[in-house]
């Protein structure tokens, strides 16, 4: 399956994780209450791994009337929970990080299977930020009287979160430690297309010994989300997805007293001036938009590179595409791994096959693909216009797009010429044009000299259309309190 | 006087052409250097390849002694192990090369007649390089004269650090034509001594301005030698180096590489940076003799499925 680098005879052997650490059931219930039970409709839904199409599950479907019964769970749960001391609180989040700790190998399998990024990544992003969120909300519990929120501030309630299926556990993590930490209880969505790793959290959950009804997990389609969104005793939405979606629920939440944030889609500027460190800005341009096959919403997607290094810069990257290795993402040698759902892939393919008709040139490294599953090659598309479809819309896959710019105002102008404001790059040698560039970008997060570097201490959010509020960090607990 | 490779000839004209080309050159952020050569260390090797690695890498070592106490039997029982360095198993390869201080290379020679192991010596008052020219070049020409295959130079690593760029182009000119046509000259930057990775891609493209036939990290005599990061930067550099002259340099980190583990960590390096013009002995070495032992025994593992130990291999 994997792609050799055709530069090489040093062909690596193939070196799969086994798939033997996780065992995943033939189906599986929704988490509520502390218990695992079927949708009230008896509806179930599968869940198919993304690189081989097999199915690896049968998931209960929730509805509106189990959105309703998760609720009432989750607002009896919440007169015990909020009123426990922030250190009692503490253990049961420390007990929770240290679990994932000593069962990361067996969901990192999982979430490669059900997801379909690489186990490199999951294995070396993906849990151990996971853990390191729990760990660090912990720490706060108890010491929520010096976040800078008051002397004693309060928790909301009942909040209801759904998650995007890029990350699914992180992006779990992300909602449900800040929550938790503050003293709300949550019925959180996962997406349809990865609910596994929320349900292994569940029985995390209970191998915690978390009081029932404090966490409870609807796996579920849209219909689902929007029930809980409206539901009208919930007091705190958060949402990461689509902008479209984003909107939606925004509307749906209007003239209520819920509280909402959102993490929304973005279009990534990555600047990369003529003084960069080439070689370090080549590996920071793959990681911004090959990362989980570009399926981030603060991905690197618009490389503005400056005109005089263009071409050397544009050689050493297409060098480097070339060895990017591509297949079965259990295998540990894997870069890039499966699209995640058939239906994202047709998007991926439907925008970049508008970017090559709206004139852009197309490039991809020689790359086989494997026969079953959803596949896209890396991609880049030089030759971009800001008025190139493909420079505007985020297209949440491998592929990137190159346009140019000869100032720093003609760089930040384009940055920021985008609906969007999630991320974005800063590559120089010059620590002045660092500040003076980063502090003119909109966007939510300016890496310099790095790109897609996350830490729970760090808080993360957007700017525009990519959103409000922010998580991670002190700024992540004013979600969940009443401040 | 070797002449440099036509696109670059210029940039040696006078030290402010030279300074201003080094310091022209791109940077290297630190942080992002040493994250790429802990990811390239991070690929699984195993069965086929892993059997492949451990051959090209012993393929790729430099038998080292430089030592004062060295005597006469110690470089000959050297020479014989480069040559057949697993008695139980003669399929093992033989090593590169067996390197020796210039006054034992004439016994070196002799311990691998026959074979296609090279001799290279240490010439240029190794390893400190604190001596006149005009004796560091006396050196080079006796180990010439005694049949060195190749010669490790140092640079004056006080000149570059005193930012005098054309002293030391011109002393590695100057060695470089007292190997003549029969040696090949491996320059050692002393990389534990230049302190920044942007000294280090200067040294580098330097040393092949001026006609080094390989870039090696350094000593092995000093706290901080190879590293996966200095090692994945020198290869950047004579990757680019062959894109704008098309001459082609090869790569030597030397000390501190003691694992087969580490070993096979550097061959990724080479594979994924430079790329596999750069996959064997005549453009990649090791300098690193207790490493030989360590792929010995992995090999011997392989070969039987059980772990051997120390007594399994010979000691020198």
């Amino acid at each position: 399956m994997n792609t050799e680098n055709p530069l090489s005879p040093f062909a690596y052997a193939p070196a799969p994780e086994s798939r033997s650490v996780v065992d995943i059931a033939p189906s599986y219930g929704l988490f509520v209450d502390g218990e695992f039970t079927e949708a009230a409709d008896g509806k179930v839904f599968k869940t198919v791994s993304p690189s081989t199409e097999e199915v690896l599950s049968e998931v209960a479907q929730a509805g509106e009337a189990d959105v309703d019964r998760a609720v009432k769970a989750a607002r009896k749960a919440f007169v015990k929970w909020s009123a426990l001391p922030g250190s009692e609180r503490a253990k049961y989040l420390f007990r929770i990080a240290r679990i994932v700790q000593e069962r990361s190998r067996e969901l990192a399998v999982l979430e490669t299977l059900d997801n379909g990024k690489p186990i490199r990544e999951t294995r070396d992003a993906d849990l151990p930020l996971v853990a390191a969120h729990f760990f660090y909300y912990a720490g706060w519990a108890d010491k929520l009287g010096h976040a800078g929120f008051g002397p004693s501030p309060k928790p909301l309630g009942v909040a209801g979160q759904v998650i995007p299926w890029n990350f699914p556990l992180l992006m779990l993590a992300w909602k449900i430690a800040p929550a938790l930490a503050t003293g709300n209880t949550v019925v959180l969505k996962p997406a349809e297309t990865t609910p596994l790793s929320a349900l292994f959290f569940a029985d995390i959950c209970r191998q915690a010994g978390l009081p029932k009804g404090v966490v409870n997990i609807l796996p579920g389609y849209g219909d689902a989300g929007a029930a809980l969104v409206a539901h009208p005793d919930v007091n705190k939405v958060a949402f990461t997805g689509s902008t479209a979606v984003g909107k939606a629920i925004a509307r749906t939440v209007a003239g209520t007293d819920k509280k909402l944030t959102l993490e929304l889609g973005g279009k990534g500027a990555n600047i990369v001036f003529d003084d960069a460190p080439i070689d370090q800005a080549v590996e920071g341009i793959v990681n911004g938009i090959f990362f989980n096959q570009g399926q981030v919403c603060c991905a690197g997607s618009r490389l503005l590179v400056q005109e005089s290094i263009h071409d050397e810069l544009l050689d050493s990257l297409k060098r480097r595409l070339s060895t990017l290795r591509l297949g079965d993402p259990l295998d540990k040698n894997t870069d890039i791994g499966a699209i995640n759902s058939a239906e994202q892939l047709a998007r991926i393919t439907t925008l970049a096959d508008q970017g090559e008709a709206e004139g852009a040139e197309r490039w991809s490294p020689a790359c086989e693909l494997p026969e079953s599953g959803y596949w896209f090659a890396p991609t880049l598309f030089t030759g971009v216009t800001q008025a190139h479809t493909i420079a505007r819309d985020e297209i949440f896959g491998p592929v990137l797009s190159v346009l140019t710019f000869r100032t720093p105002d003609e760089a930040v102008a384009k940055a920021n010429n985008t609906p969007y404001g999630l991320s974005a790059g800063i590559w120089t040698e010059k620590g002045s044009r660092i500040l003076a560039v980063a502090s003119r970008l909109r966007a939510g997060v300016v890496w310099s000299n790095t790109f897609n570097k996350f830490d729970p201490t760090s808080p993360f959010g957007g700017y525009k259309e990519s959103g409000f509020g922010r998580e991670g960090g002190r700024h992540g607990l004013e979600a969940y309190l009443d401040v | 006087m070797p002449t440099t490779a036509p696109p670059l000839a210029d940039v040696t004209a006078s030290d402010s052409t030279l300074r201003r080309f080094l310091h022209g050159l791109p940077g290297v952020d630190a942080v992002g250097l040493e994250a790429r050569a802990a990811s390239l260390g991070t690929r699984s090797i195993k069965t086929t390849a892993k059997a492949y690695a451990i051959d090209l890498a012993i393929s790729m070592v430099d038998l080292t002694t430089l030592e004062g106490a060295d005597t006469p039997g110690k470089v000959r029982a050297l020479g014989a192990k480069a040559v057949h360095p697993d008695p139980t198993d003669r399929t093992a390869p033989a090593t590169a090369a067996v390197c020796v201080y210039p006054d034992m290379v004439a016994t070196a020679k002799e311990a691998v007649a026959g074979s296609a192991v090279k001799v290279a010596s240490v010439a240029t008052a190794f390893p400190a390089g604190r001596a006149p020219l005009d004796i560091k070049l006396a050196d080079v020409r006796a180990a010439v004269a005694a049949g060195a295959d190749e010669i490790d130079m140092v640079i004056d690593r006080g000149a570059f650090l005193a930012g005098k760029y054309l002293k030391v182009y011109d002393e590695i000119a100057a060695v470089k034509e007292a190997c003549g046509s029969s040696a090949r000259l491996k320059v050692i930057f002393e990389t534990g001594e230049l302190s920044t990775y942007d000294n280090i891609r200067r040294a580098s493209w330097l040393g092949m301005l001026a006609g080094a036939d390989f870039i090696k990290t350094s000593t092995g005599k000093v706290a901080v030698n190879a590293t996966p990061a200095n090692t994945l930067l020198m290869l950047e550099a004579v990757r680019d180096f062959r894109a704008q002259t098309g001459v082609q340099v090869g790569v030597k980190p030397a000390g501190g590489i003691r694992t087969s583990k580490d070993a096979i960590k550097f061959l990724v390096l080479v594979n994924e940076t430079a790329g596999g013009d750069w996959l064997d002995n005549h453009w990649f070495r090791f300098g690193a003799s207790s490493l030989l032992n360590d792929l010995l025994m992995q090999r011997q593992k392989l070969a039987t499925g059980r772990y051997s130990g120390p007594d399994y291999v010979t000691v020198d």
